[in-house]
Parts: structure tokens; sequence; C-alpha cells
């Protein structure tokens, strides 16, 4: 029987990609208008959407390119997030680009070119299409990384994530390598045969190359202790691009990295969740206790995400359906949030140019109450407190770790989250209990549409809560262990 | 009146909460108009919450006007009261009005925040007691952390800041242990709701872990020696309708979780650590007196000695019979009357002299005769006197721990003589004396607004003192099921061994 090739699979990442290369040309050869740079940015955004609007059309599971490519309802789940994320972002680099007067043609194209490789991230299904859409991905991060090339940090946060990244990508092709020496494939079904095969526990070479292999994932997901590079990017980073960082590259990292340990080595599940445990605690713990010392809030938010990488990775470490639904649930939920924090980052900002430091902050409650309200109502989120929609992200994650009997897992989950609730709070009582400072420039709108969308979901989410979690429901079906 | 299918306890939970929107919509400066909309607000939520109770069935044990909503799969959106619950639900309706009123005059700044953080506070705390879902629960029972932390922290005392970490942190802590629970609770039985639940057999060994896990959040919500030390802090730096409302009814959810999760559903953990409760209780009552005989500050004195009280609820509701729980229930409303009215009578002075420092008074009488007599009243109360309601409830828990353990009895029986000595110490310090300070020569007595708060809850004092058979009949069935449930579970223990 003739083997029929369809692309179709790939079609969401086809318009991508050929609407950022469109994009790119138009930018080249179009012509200096003023207008530009900003119109770049609105016709990223409706290449986004389209992309959208065709990963929803999209039914059941399909592979392509020699079953390198998988395109099922876990995919598509992380894909729309990782859309929506990229437009946020870019709706967010608006205002601060041309105030910083650092506006470029190629900011928009370089997002949508990372949003290719994070769609492929999360639809690989061999090592080579993970590899690929990984490097992508990060070349086009560390790129955006270094955008403001005037700027000493802006360089300095490119420089650093670009080297240790490189690394780390070593890393993962050294471990990838060793699995296809051992396994014979770089497949992810040749790889589960491999594992589940008898012996594969004690398959020396296998094992190394999944530490190696997740190794290199866990600085991706910049989980403890490969997490060393994240406060310097996220304060060096413009705070748009710092964004986009914190959403978008992480929630298709995780995906992937799921999809590895669970596609890839269900037979190894008790080898590699006991490293998934390990990574789980230590950024949660470093995470909640990092972050106290912080003064500087983009660093506070990159010390935050580490910890909430923590909490994601017990959904993994429960090594279930159930985990995986959790794991989805709080990716949304984490990153309709962080979105929403970086959008009142975004907005601090005085007629002398943005501010950074926490205290500037003070008494936000008497000069912009909706502002301070929202930003209470994100970090209380971020903390866990119910009824915001940060607990439901919480409760489904740990839900699952009981579930899996890892006990210890979820009492040290649940007190570092209490811990982490100490430096959140701390930001609550820096807003509504200490005597104000200036006001605040008013903020863009586009980044006030973001704060106020980010806020109204987050209070109100406990109202209409089941159509996320029937989407990740169904969408955790896919992975099978 | 007929409420049959009516959503009467959604409307009770939520119309605050709308308040609170209207609220959000005025302008800040329209501040009389704030103070309006949540005085009817809360009003209006406590008139439409006594249907409940004249509706209410004395004679039914289960549960009463329960509503039941798809919500989150498994989990549904489930409301309804028994004889255990339903009094607490009036008791908060019934605080509210008085605490906007107590803050008419004493908040002037950020009033329009002020009060949206309370009607929400009372949303929340209605649903606490409404809730039949174990998620629906905790939604109530943590969410009212974030609206307190505000009031603490916001319109607090000048360590405010530490009193409203301090609050937030040990709660949380001790409640995302329960939370871990009532995961585990989950995936064994499938269910997140209380009736089914109620009904549920855990395994002896899972049983104690649960146990423990909800112990750490009531504990430290009741609050229990030695994890109290929040209390004070809180209490003192509160302003004085948060310090009712901490008092009145946020430390009753405590005493309310051991009663709808702890003993029905963990019975036989339950028994087998009745004895650590008693020994906690026990010092509770001891200690925290001997503590709060020696405070000079009049909230931090009587924040202890609601430690103190709540050691006997404590104590009455690990007895397991029909007298020590009816007490232990009687003793949580009889202390949200009677301790709430003892904050707002240190309000009362405070607004004036705005000092809290019992050494600043001294004579009062002469000044505020009628004062003197209303805080008389409520003193007597909390000394737990005969024909005050604070006697019956520690009058009943005695007797039944006297059967169940004398010693316990024995002990908990001197806390009472010193609940007489920091009580009457402090009001003869307070009241009595001769006037000598300058400062408060030119006291005024109360005015008809502090008259309004105050002669309700003087009403109810007495009244429940010499009539205690409104709270003790409603109560009755629900705690007889309770009770029954408990010995069934007993029994069967034996039997397997």
């Amino acid at each position: 029987m003739p083997e029929t090739v369809s692309y179709m699979a790939a079609l969401p990442e086809m318009v991508l990609a050929a609407g950022a290369i469109g994009l790119l040309m138009i930018g080249a050869f179009g012509g200096e208008e003023a207008g530009r740079k900003e119109s770049s940015g609105w016709i990223a955004i409706l290449i986004l959407i389209a992309t959208g609007v065709v990963v929803v059309s999209q039914t059941g599971t399909e592979l392509a390119f020699n079953d390198a490519f998988v395109a099922d309802g876990f995919a598509r789940f992380v894909k729309l997030l990782v859309l929506g994320g990229s437009a946020a972002a870019i709706l967010l680099s608006f205002d601060d680009f041309r105030q910083s007067k650092t506006s470029r043609y190629e900011i928009p194209v370089l997002i949508l070119l990372a949003t290719v490789g994070m769609m492929m991230m999360v639809s690989a299904n061999d090592l080579l299409a993970l590899y690929l859409g990984l490097e992508l991905q990060s070349l086009a991060l560390y790129v955006l990384a270094a955008v403001r090339r005037d700027d000493v940090r802006s360089s300095e946060a490119g420089m650093k994530y670009f080297v240790l990244g490189a690394l780390s990508s070593g890393m993962l092709l050294y471990g990838a390598s060793l699995l296809y020496g051992f396994a014979g494939t770089t497949s992810f079904a040749g790889l589960a045969t491999a594992a589940s095969a008898p012996g594969a526990a004690t398959n020396l070479g296998l094992i190394a190359g999944l530490v190696f292999l997740l190794v290199g994932l866990a600085f991706k997901i910049s989980a403890v202790p490969f997490h060393m590079w994240t406060p310097d990017v996220y304060e060096g980073a413009p705070t748009p691009i710092t964004a986009f960082f914190a959403a978008a590259p992480k929630l298709a990292a995780l995906a992937l990295f799921s999809r590895v340990l669970f596609d890839g080595f269900g037979g190894l599940v008790v080898q590699w969740q006991k490293i998934v445990i390990f990574l789980s605690i230590a950024s949660m713990l470093l995470g909640a206790f990092a972050a106290i010392g912080q003064t500087n809030i983009k660093r506070l938010m990159a010390y935050s995400s580490i910890g909430h990488v923590g909490f994601a990775l017990v959904g993994v470490a429960a090594g279930s359906e159930a985990g995986i639904e959790g794991l989805l649930i709080y990716l949304a939920i984490y990153l309709v949030t962080t979105l929403g924090s970086f959008a009142v980052i975004l907005a601090m900002r005085r007629e002398d140019g943005p501010v950074e430091d926490i205290y500037e902050l003070a008494g936000l409650a008497e000069t912009n109450l909706p502002m301070a309200f929202i930003l209470a109502m994100l970090f209380f989120s971020l903390a866990g407190v119910p009824p915001l929609a940060g607990f439901f992200a919480k409760f489904y994650v740990f839900a699952a770790a009981v579930k899996a009997e890892l006990y210890g897992l979820a009492i040290i989950g649940v007190l570092s989250s209490v811990v982490s609730a100490f430096y959140y709070l701390r930001v609550v009582k820096v807003m509504f209990f200490d005597e104000s400072k200036p006001r605040f420039s008013p903020a863009a709108p586009y980044v006030r549409f973001v704060m106020i969308a980010a806020g109204l979901f987050v209070v109100f989410y406990a109202v209409y809560p089941s159509p996320l979690i029937d989407a990740a429901t169904a969408a955790a079906k896919s992975l099978q262990l | 009146m007929n409420l049959s299918g009516a959503p009467i306890l959604s409307l009770v939970t939520f119309l605050p909460l709308a308040g609170a929107l209207f609220i959000a919509f005025l302008p800040r400066e329209a501040v009389q108009n704030i103070r309006y909309t949540a005085l009817w607000t809360t009003l209006i939520t406590f008139v439409i919450s006594l249907p409940i109770w004249i509706n209410f069935d004395p004679a039914t044990a289960g549960f009463q006007f329960v509503e039941e909503q798809d919500w989150l799969g498994p989990t549904k959106y489930k409301m309804g009261i028994d004889g255990i619950s339903m009094l607490f639900v009036i008791l908060t309706t019934f605080l509210m009005p008085l605490c906007i009123l107590a803050s008419w005059e004493a908040i002037e700044d950020r009033v329009k925040e002020y009060m949206i953080a309370f009607l929400v506070l009372e949303t929340l705390m209605v649903g606490v007691f409404c809730a039949l879902d174990l998620v629906l629960f905790y939604l109530f029972f943590e969410g009212g952390l974030i609206p307190m932390f505000l009031i603490i922290g916001v319109w607090g005392g000048p360590r405010r800041v530490y009193a409203s970490f301090k609050f937030f942190l040990y709660t949380f802590l001790g409640s995302v242990l329960m939370l871990l629970a009532m995961m585990a609770m989950y995936w064994h039985a499938g269910t997140t709701d209380i009736p089914t639940l109620m009904q549920t057999k855990f395994p002896a060994d899972m049983q104690f872990w649960l146990w423990l896990a909800f112990f750490a959040s009531f504990a430290v919500k009741m609050p229990m020696w030695p994890v109290h030390t929040w209390l004070p802090d809180a209490h003192v730096e509160a302003p004085t309708a948060g310090s009712v409302i901490l008092a009145g009814i946020m430390l009753k959810m405590g005493g309310y979780g051991f009663l709808r999760f702890s003993l029905p559903m963990f019975p036989d953990a339950s028994a087998d650590l009745a004895p650590l409760v008693f020994a906690l209780s026990v010092v509770a009552i001891v200690a925290t007196s001997l503590i709060a005989l020696v405070q000079e500050d009049m909230k931090k004195l009587i924040a202890y000695s609601s430690v103190a009280h709540m050691g006997f609820v404590t104590m009455g509701i690990f007895t397991f019979t029909q007298q020590g729980i009816d007490g232990a229930i009687f003793q949580m409303l009889s202390h949200g009357i009677i301790s709430s009215a003892l904050f707002l009578c240190v309000g009362v002075v405070y607004d004036r002299m705005h000092t809290r420092e019992i050494a600043a008074y001294g004579g009062i009488v002469d000044r505020m005769p009628v004062y003197a007599v209303i805080f008389m009243v409520f003193t007597m109360g909390n000394v737990g006197l005969p024909g005050t309601s604070g006697f019956v409830g520690e009058f009943l828990t005695l007797l039944s721990s006297f059967k169940v353990n004398t010693w316990v009895a024995f002990m908990a029986t001197s806390g009472v003589i010193l609940s007489a000595a920091y009580a009457l110490y402090l009001y003869r310090r307070v009241v009595f004396g001769a006037l000598e300070k300058p400062s408060l020569k030119a006291l005024a007595d109360v005015s008809p607004r502090e008259i309004a708060i105050l002669a309700p809850l003087v009403i109810l004092t007495i009244l429940f003192g010499f009539y205690p058979a409104p709270i003790l009949d409603v109560t009755a069935v629900s705690v007889k099921a309770l009770v029954g449930s408990l010995e069934a579970a007993s029994q069967a223990a034996t039997a397997a061994q």
C-alpha cells in the first residue's frame, strides 16, 4: 500500500513560518514609512490569530514527516496558549519600544519565528524534531534578549543567555546521541519500545542519555539547579521581551519536557520520576526563598517563575494523566497571571522613564487603586490563595501528586507556597500599607487592556471554571504513559 | 412563610458581594453615601437571613435549604445548613451591621475600600457556614484571608504590618495542609460532597493523618494553644470592627470545622486524639488566663481571654456528648456576642482617647455612667456569671467534661476563677478608682449611635443567659445525630478489636 504523505498536521506551523518570512520581506523591501514599525506588530498579531484558527480547526491525532511530528489534543492546547502568549507580548511591546525608541521591525518577526519553534517543540515526536524546534526558538530568543543593543544590561542578558543556552543545547545533543546509540532510533515511539524493554532500567547508556536530555531541557524551563541565567536575563532584557520569556517559551518547554518523558520514556517512569521530583522540590524551595531578598520586580518575577516551574513539575512528577491535566491547567492560568503582572510592571513608568524597584509601587492604592487592586489580585493568585484562579492551578497539580501518593512532594510544595506567599504579600503591603510615592504616568491603552483582562480572569475564574478544566482533561488524554 | 425552592442561602451569601460591587462604582468622595450603602446592604442581608431561622425545622437532623448546581466536574456548588451551622449564619449577618456602625466615625481614611473589604468578607464568612462541598468550603474559608489581611494592614495600629503578615501566614500554613487532606479524601471517596463524606468510612490510619491535617488548620483558626500567638497581635492592631469580626466569627470557623469535619468524618481518630485536645484545651484555659492577667493593653487582654474561652469550646466538642457539644456551640455563639461587645466597648473609649492602655484610664464611671453599666454586663458575661449567656456554655462544657475526665474538668474550672480575676481586674482599673488623669475629664458618655450598636448585644447576652432554649432547641437534633454517629463508630471500632 503506497504511503500517503500528508503535511496537513503541520499546517499551523507552515502558516506561521510563511507569515513570519512574508513579514520580514515587507520589512526589508517595504520602504521607510513612519508607522510601519507598529503595523508590523499588528500584522504579526493577525498572523498569530490566523494560526490559532488553523490550530483550532484540526482534530484528532495526525502524524507527519515520518512520524517525527505529531498534532494531537495536547499539542493543540499548548499551542493555543503559546500563540496567545506571543500575541499578548507583542501587544505589550508597542508602547515600551516606542518610548525607548528601540522600535525595530524585526522584533515581531523574531517573536513569530520563536513561536514557530515553540510550536514545533510542542509537536515534536522525535529527538531531531525536538532539537530543531528548540534551536529555532532559542536562537530567536537570544537575539530578542539583546535587542536593546545600546544598553549594557540587555547585551549582557543576550550574551549570558546565549552562552549558557548553547551549553545546555550541547548537553541535550549529547544526550540525544547517547540515546540514539543505545536505542538505535531517535523517534519517541522507538525510544518508548527501548525504554520498556526488559533490562532498560539497568541500561546505563539509556539512563545517561535520558539524564543529559533532562538537563538540557531543565535549563530551558529554568528548573533549579539550571536556573542561574533566569534572573539576569529577566532583569536585563527589555520588559516586554521578559514578559514574552516568562510566558510562551516556558510553556512550550514544559510541554516538550512532559511529552519526552511520557511518550518517550514511559517505561523508565520510576527512574525519571526521582529526577523530576528533585527538580520540582529544588525549584519550589529556591523560588520561594531566593525571591524574598529581591527588590527589583523583574528579578522577583524571575524567582517567582522558577518557583512556578517547580509547581508545574509537581504535575509531571505525578506521572499520570491527572498530573498532565494539572500541568495544563497550571500553565494556562500561570500564563494569564504572568502576562497581567508584566502589564502592570510595564505601567510602572513616570515622566523620566520606567522604574523597576518594588518600593516605587509604594502607596499605589492611593494614587491608582485599580492598578494596585489588579496587581494585588494577580499576586494573591500567584500565591495560590482562593478563590482566585491561581488556587485552582495549584489545586490540580497537588491533587495529582496526592493521587500518586507523593505525599512528601505535596507537603513540601504547599509549604513552599506559604513561604512564597510572603514575598507576594510584601508587594501588596508596599502598595496598600506604605506612604504613597508620586503617581505613575497613565498606562498605554494596550497595556491597560492586558492588565484588566488578566485581572478579571483571575478574580472571576471561580465563577465558571469548567471550560478550561474540561479542555485540559481532553488534552491530557493524548499523552500516554 | 414558605421558602421552598428559593435559593435563600445563596442570596444571603452573595448579597453583600453585590453591595460591594455597587460601592465599587460609587465615587470615592461620596463617603456618606458609601457608608449608608454598606449599612443598608448588611441590614437587608440580616433581615433576609431571619426567615432561615423562622423556617428552620429543628426536628430535622439533616441539611436544609439545600441548593445544588453543577460547577466543577465532581465538585458541585452545594449549599445547605443544619442545626450546627444555622446560628453561625445568623450571628454573622447580625454582627455585620454593628461592625459597619462601629466604623462610622472611626474610619475616615479610604472608606470605600474599607466597606468593600467588609462586605466581601461577609460573603466569604457566610459562605463558610453554608458550603456543603469541600472545595467550596475551602474557597470561602481561605478567601477571607485577603480582605482581613487588608483590613488589618491598611486600617490597623502601629504594628499593623507585622500583625497582618503573621495573621495571613499562620492561617495559610495551617490551611494548605488541610487542602492536601481534602485531596486525599477526594481520591479515596471520589466526591467532595460533605454529606456523602460524612457517611464515608475512612480507614483508621488514613483518618489519623487526615485528622491531623484538618487539626492544623482549625487549631490555628480557633486558635488553640500553642498556635494562638497570631491572635493577640491581630486583635490589637486591627481596627475595632476588624477585631469584632475576628473574635466574633472567624474564630468560630475553627470550632465549626471540628464539628463539621473532624468529628463526623474521622470519628476513630477523634476518639484517639481527644486526650491531645483536652491537654491543649486545659493549657489554653489556664495559661492564657494567667497571661491575660498581666496584660496592659485592653484589646490584648480580651484577645487572650478569647483563647481561654475557645479552650472550653474544644474541650466540650471532644467530650463527644450531647451536653458538651451543645455547650460548645452555645459557648461559641455567646462568645461571638460577648467578645464582640467587649471589643466594641474598647472601641468606644479608644475613639475618644486613642489609647488602649489600661493605665491611661481609671475612674471613667464618673464621666460615662451608662458606658460603665454596659461594660459591666459584658464583663460579667465574660466571667460566665449565671444570668448571662457566658454561663450556659461554660457550665454545659464543664458538666460534660466532668463526666468524661474529672481532672480535665477540675483544671478547666480553675480557668473560670481566673477569668473572673482578669475580667474584674480590668474593669476595676478602667472604670473604678479616682478620676485623676486630666485627659479623662472631658470624656462624653456613649452616643446614640454607640447605644444602637451595644444595646442589641446587651439584650442578647442577658436573654440567652436566662432563656437559652432558642439556641439549644435548634442545635439539639443535629448534635444528637452527630453524637449518635460517633457512638456507632466507637462501637464498631470496639467490635473490630
